[in-house]
C-alpha cells in the first residue's frame, strides 16, 4: 500500500505540473496574439456616449488595407468579405474617413491606426474647435456674443474625432514586428490582385474592447447603485484625481474657510491632457509646458520669499483633470465656496495662469484677459497693474509680453472656472495671439518632437539629462512678475532667476523619460516602481492615483521646501521623505525629510458628490468599465460553407431517410444511428468542392459571432480540466 | 471556425462509435459497465506513459531539436506498447471475473461471452482514446480562426477528426482480435496487432503530409477490419443472411414486441 500511494501521489503531483507547464499548441498554430493594443475607450458625460465599443465576444473582421480615401468605397460597398477590419495609416486617420466607416458600421468591423514614428507636417487635432465651451464662463448668462466660440475659434484644426461615439473598436498600434506581420498577413491572403476577388482562406483579425457603460453618466451610475449581488458589478468610474497646491508662507490646512488677512495670489497651472486612444497623451505643449515653467518660477521664488516675503502668499495649484471639463478647477472653486478649503474666494486677490507657453515664436508671449470683467473699473485696474507687473518681468529678458491688442474672450483656462464664482482679476499667459499655435492640440502627436526637444544622437540618458535647452526665460519672467504681484519689492528681483538646469531636467523627465536619476532622488523609496512606467497625462478616474500627480507633489516639495528633520506642526506643513543620492562610494541611498507646504485636495466633479448627473454647471465625466482589452490575428475559412452545406445536407438526409423508411423499416432503425455519419460525410464532400470551386457570388451577410460558441468553449475547456 | 466546424469534425469523429455503442451495448448495463472499465484502464496507461515522457523531457536538453524529436518517438512508442500492455492486462482481468460472475449468477451459462468482452473493451479503449486525440482539438475549433496563418495545412482539423475515427475503429478491431488469439494461445497474432497498432502511431509523425498518413492508416483499418469480422466468427454467409435479413438467428434473439 506504501508503495502504491506513493505512485498516486507523485502520480497527483505530475499531473498537476503538467497543467501549470502544458500551454495550448492548437491554440499556437491558429492565433497569433498582438502584445501592444491601446484601445479607445467609452467616456459618458451628462448627454453622450462618445467613444469606441465592440462585442462582448470581441468584433472579427477580414483585415483590408485602406490605401486612399477612394479605397474607402471597397469597404463600405465593393468588398465581397465583409465585415472588414480597416487597417490604417495615420495620415488617412481623418474625420471624413472616419465618418464614412462610421455610417457604414454594419459592414466594418473595427479600425486600427498604426502610429507613425515621426509627427505628421501638417496639424492634426481629434479634439473640438472650442474646447470645454459649455462649462467655462462665457454662457449665455455671462455675454451672448461671446459663447460657443463666436469670437475666436480657438482650435482651428479640431476635427472633433475624440468626441464622437463609434460601433466598433478602434485601436491604436506601433509600426514595429507585429504590424508587419499583420501587413504580411494582409499582402500573402486578402489582396486583390488585377481585380480578382481574394480567395479564402483570408486573413482576419479579432478585437476586444467591450465596455460596460451606456447611454450617458446617469445611466451608469444608477446601475452602479444596484445591489442585486454582495460584490456589486460597477459599469463606470467618475473621471477625477487630485489637485496639488502650496503656498509661499504656511496656511493653516485644518482650519478651513476664510482666513482673516490673508490675501492670496492664485498661479495656476494645468497638468493633464489626452488623446484619441486611452492612456496615450503626451501632452507636451498643452500641459507639460504650463505646469513645468510654474514648477520652475516655484523654485526661483524660493530664497526671495524666504529672505524678503511679500505682502501676499502666492498660492502655486496645479489642477487635474481640466481636459474634461475643468474637473479640478471646479471643484477647488465649489471647496471655496463651501468653506472646505484652507482659504476662501474672499481672499483671492488675483490669478496668474500659465497656459501653452512651449512654442514660443519669436520668444512672443501673449496676456489674454477677460473683456467682460474688466468693464469694472476696479477689476481694469488690477489686471492692468498684473499686466505692468508681467511687463516689468519681463524687462531685460529678451522676452516680449504684450496683450492680445483687441477684444477677445480667455482660452480655455481654468481662470474661467473662477470668474463663474466672481469676477476677479486674472491673466492668462500663452504663446497664441488668437487661435492655438498649437497645431496637435490633445492629440498623440503632442510629445518631445514637437517642442524640438531634441538631443545628439548619441548622448546616453543620462547625459541626455543635463544637456541644457533654453527653456528658462518664461519661468523667470512669471516668477518674477508674481512677486511683483504679491506686494515683493523690485529690488529683488534681480535675484529672482529660474534655473535652466531644473527646466531641462523636468522637461526631459516628464516628455523623455522619468526613470532619470534626478527624479528618483527626490522622490520617496515606495514610489521607484511607478516610475518606469511611461508618462501619461490621461487624468484617469478618480480611484486611480495618477503617477503624475504624485511626481509633481514630490517635486514641488522638493524644490520649494526645506530639509528638516523634525516633523513638528502638521498643521502647517507636510512632511515627505525623499530617498535622495547615493553617495559615490555606496549604493545605499541618504534619505532626508523634506517639509514644505504642498498639499492634495481631492478633484472629483462637484456633480458626484450632489449626485446631479445631469448637471449643465460641473464636469460629469465618468470612464466607462471593462473586462479585457486585446486582439489577435487569424485565418478565416469560408463561412460560406455553412449555410451552403447545412442546406444541402439537410435535403439530401431527408431524401436518403423517405427511401429507406419506404423500403426497411428495420434498416432505417440501424442507419438512423449512422446519420451523424451522414452528416459528416456530407460536411467532407461540400468542404472539398468548396475548397475547389471560385468564390463567384458575393456570400450572404454574415452574423456577427454570438455569444454561444464563446460558452460552448467555456465548457470544453472546463469539461477537459 | 465556429459552430458548423466544430459539429462537423465531432460528428466525423465519434459519429461511427456513438452509434455503435447506442445500438449494441446501451441496452446492456453489463456491456457499458466494461466498455467504461476499459476505458479506465487506456487512460491508467496513458498516465503512466506520460508520467515517463515527463519526466525524461526534463531530464533532457530543451534546446536540441532533434534530442526533442527522439524524444516524442520514444514516447510514442513507450505509450503504444503500454497500451498492449493493459489491454493484455484487462484481459486477464476479465478472465477472472468471468469466472467470478459465473459462480455468483443463478444461470448456467456465462452472462457475457468473452467474444461480446473483447468487442466492448476495444470499444471503450477507443473511445478514451479518440477523447483524448481530438477534444483540445475541436475546442480550438470553435473560435473564429483556422489553421494556417504559420503556414501549417488547412486541413488540420478535418483530418484530426479523421485519424481519430480511424483509430477509434482500430482499437476495436485490435481489442477483438488481441483477446481473441489470448484465448486461442496464438501469440503472433498478439505481435501482429502490436505491430500494427505501433505502424499506425508512427504513420502520424508523416503529418502534415496527411495523405501519407491517413491513407495507410484507412488500409490498416479495412484490412484489420475484415480480420476481427473473421475471427469473431463471420463469413460471407452470415454477412449475405444478416443484410438480405433472413438471418433468422439473429432476428429471434433481438424480437422485441411492438
Amino acid at each position: 500500500m506504501d508503495l502504491l500511494s506513493n505512485k498516486w501521489i507523485v502520480n497527483l503531483l505530475v499531473c498537476c505540473l503538467f497543467i501549470g507547464v502544458g500551454c495550448n499548441s492548437v491554440e499556437k498554430k491558429i492565433y497569433v496574439h498582438l502584445n501592444y493594443t491601446v484601445p479607445c475607450v467609452r467616456l459618458l458625460n451628462a448627454t453622450h456616449q462618445i467613444g469606441c465599443q465592440s462585442h462582448l465576444s470581441g468584433n472579427v473582421g477580414v483585415l483590408h488595407v485602406l490605401e486612399s480615401e477612394e479605397n474607402v468605397d471597397w469597404v463600405l460597398r465593393s468588398g465581397p468579405n465583409p465585415p472588414y477590419l480597416v487597417i490604417l495609416e495615420s495620415p488617412l486617420f481623418t474625420r471624413s474617413i472616419m465618418m464614412k466607416l462610421k455610417n457604414g458600421s454594419s459592414r466594418v468591423a473595427g479600425v486600427a491606426v498604426v502610429a507613425p514614428s515621426a509627427n505628421p507636417l501638417e496639424g492634426v487635432s481629434p479634439h473640438t474647435t472650442c474646447p470645454n465651451e459649455n462649462t467655462g464662463v462665457y454662457t449665455e448668462n455671462y455675454d451672448p456674443s461671446l459663447a460657443h466660440c463666436n469670437v475666436t475659434v480657438w482650435n482651428p484644426l479640431g476635427s472633433g474625432l475624440s468626441y464622437e461615439q463609434f460601433d466598433f473598436p478602434i485601436f491604436s498600434l506601433k509600426d514595429d514586428n507585429d504590424t508587419q506581420v499583420i501587413r504580411q498577413c494582409y499582402m500573402d491572403h486578402n489582396r486583390a490582385v488585377n481585380g480578382s476577388t481574394p480567395q479564402y482562406p483570408l486573413c482576419a483579425m479579432q478585437l476586444y474592447s467591450h465596455m460596460s457603460a451606456v447611454t450617458d453618466t446617469a445611466t451608469c451610475m444608477r446601475r452602479n447603485d444596484i445591489n442585486f449581488s454582495i460584490s456589486p458589478e460597477m459599469v463606470c468610474d467618475p473621471l477625477g484625481d487630485y489637485n496639488v497646491w502650496a503656498s509661499t508662507r504656511p496656511i493653516n490646512n485644518t482650519a478651513k474657510g476664510h482666513k482673516m488677512w490673508e490675501s492670496v495670489v492664485i498661479a495656476a497651472a494645468r497638468l493633464d491632457s489626452r488623446s484619441f486612444f486611452f492612456e496615450v497623451a503626451p501632452g507636451a505643449e498643452s500641459g507639460v509646458s504650463g505646469f513645468v515653467t510654474l514648477l520652475a518660477a516655484a523654485h526661483a521664488l524660493r530664497n526671495a520669499t524666504q529672505e524678503a516675503p511679500p505682502n501676499r502668499t502666492i498660492l502655486y495649484t496645479f489642477f487635474q483633470g481640466e481636459t474634461f471639463d475643468y474637473i479640478g478647477s471646479s471643484r477647488m472653486v465649489y471647496d471655496m465656496q463651501n468653506n472646505n478649503f484652507a482659504v476662501d474666494l474672499d481672499n483671492v486677490h488675483s490669478v496668474l495662469e500659465i497656459g501653452q507657453v512651449g512654442l514660443r515664436a519669436d520668444s512672443r508671449l501673449w496676456l489674454h484677459s477677460d473683456p467682460v470683467s474688466r468693464k469694472n473699473d476696479s477689476v481694469n485696474a488690477e489686471v492692468r497693474k498684473l499686466i505692468e507687473s508681467l511687463q516689468t518681468a519681463a524687462k531685460g529678458l529678451n522676452v516680449s509680453v504684450n496683450e492680445p491688442g483687441f477684444s477677445q474672450p480667455l482660452p480655455p483656462s481654468s481662470f474661467q472656472r473662477f470668474l463663474r464664482a466672481r469676477p476677479i482679476p486674472g491673466v492668462v499667459i500663452e504663446d497664441h495671439q488668437s487661435a492655438f499655435t498649437n497645431r496637435f492640440y490633445e492629440s498623440m502627436y503632442d510629445n518631445a518632437e514637437y517642442l524640438n526637444i531634441s538631443y545628439p544622437p548619441n548622448l546616453t540618458p543620462e547625459e541626455q539629462l543635463v544637456f541644457v535647452t533654453d527653456t528658462a526665460k518664461v519661468a523667470t519672467v512669471v516668477a518674477r512678475a508674481l512677486y511683483i504681484q504679491a506686494g515683493g519689492a523690485e529690488s529683488q528681483l534681480e535675484g529672482i532667476n529660474a534655473d535652466p538646469q531644473i527646466v531641462t531636467r523636468m522637461l526631459y523627465g516628464f516628455l523623455i523619460r522619468s526613470n532619470n536619476s534626478w527624479f528618483q532622488q527626490r522622490i520617496p523609496p515606495d514610489f521607484m516602481s511607478h516610475l518606469s512606467k511611461p508618462t501619461n497625462f490621461y487624468v484617469g478616474v478618480a480611484q486611480q492615483r495618477s503617477e503624475l500627480t504624485h511626481l509633481v507633489q514630490y517635486l514641488l516639495a522638493n524644490l520649494t521646501g526645506s530639509t528638516n528633520n523634525v516633523a513638528s506642526s502638521l498643521q502647517m506643513y507636510s512632511y515627505v521623505w525623499v530617498q535622495g543620492a547615493a553617495p559615490p562610494n555606496s549604493t545605499k541611498r541618504e534619505g532626508f525629510c523634506v517639509r514644505s507646504t504642498v498639499r492634495l485636495s481631492k478633484a472629483l466633479s462637484p456633480a458626484f458628490d450632489l449626485r446631479d448627473y445631469t448637471s449643465k454647471n460641473y464636469s460629469t465625466w465618468t470612464e466607462s468599465r471593462w473586462k479585457s482589452i486585446k486582439g489577435r490575428i487569424f485565418l478565416v475559412a469560408s463561412h460560406d460553407l455553412e449555410v451552403v452545406d447545412r442546406v444541402r445536407a439537410a435535403r439530401f438526409a431527408k431524401e436518403i431517410l423517405i427511401t429507406i423508411i419506404s423500403v426497411n423499416p428495420d434498416l432505417f432503425k440501424v442507419l438512423f444511428g449512422f446519420s451523424p455519419f451522414l452528416y459528416c460525410v456530407i460536411f467532407l464532400f461540400v468542404h472539398i468542392i468548396g475548397l475547389q470551386s471560385e468564390k463567384a457570388q458575393s456570400p450572404p451577410q454574415r452574423d456577427l459571432p454570438s455569444p454561444t460558441e464563446n460558452t460552448v468553449h467555456k465548457l470544453l475547456q472546463t469539461a477537459l480540466l | 471556425m465556429t459552430a458548423a466546424v466544430f459539429f462537423g469534425c465531432t460528428f466525423i469523429a465519434f459519429g461511427p462509435a456513438i452509434s455503435l455503442f447506442l445500438f449494441t451495448i446501451a441496452r446492456d448495463p453489463l456491456r457499458v459497465i466494461f466498455l467504461i472499465a476499459g476505458a479506465f484502464f487506456w487512460l491508467v496507461s496513458l498516465l503512466l506513459a506520460s508520467l515517463v515522457w515527463f519526466i525524461s523531457v526534463q531530464i533532457s536538453n530543451k534546446d536540441s531539436a532533434t534530442q526533442q524529436k527522439g524524444l516524442l518517438i520514444f514516447g510514442v512508442v513507450l505509450s503504444v506498447l503500454l497500451q498492449e500492455t493493459f489491454r493484455f492486462a484487462y484481459y486477464k482481468l476479465l478472465k477472472k471475473a468471468n469466472e467470478g460472475l459465473l459462480t455468483l449468477s443463478q444461470e448456467e451459462t456465462m452472462p457475457i461471452s468473452i467474444r461480446q468482452l473483447a468487442y466492448v473493451s476495444g470499444l471503450g479503449f477507443g473511445f478514451m482514446s479518440g477523447a483524448f486525440s481530438v477534444v483540445n482539438i475541436l475546442a480550438d475549433s470553435v473560435g473564429p480562426g483556422t489553421v494556417g496563418i504559420h503556414g501549417d495545412s488547412q486541413h488540420y482539423f478535418l483530418s484530426s477528426a479523421f485519424m481519430t475515427l480511424a483509430i477509434i475503429l482500430l482499437h476495436m478491431f485490435w481489442g477483438i482480435v488481441f483477446f481473441d488469439a489470448c484465448e486461442k494461445q496464438r501469440w503472433w497474432a498478439v505481435a501482429a496487432v502490436v505491430i500494427s497498432h505501433l505502424t499506425v502511431s508512427c504513420l502520424t509523425f508523416q503529418n502534415p503530409e496527411y495523405v501519407g498518413s491517413l491513407v495507410p492508416t484507412y488500409v490498416i483499418l479495412f484490412l484489420m477490419g475484415v480480420w476481427a469480422f473473421y475471427s469473431a466468427g463471420g463469413s460471407l454467409r452470415n454477412l449475405k443472411l444478416c443484410i438480405t435479413c433472413k438471418d433468422r438467428d439473429f432476428l429471434l434473439a433481438n424480437h422485441r414486441p411492438r
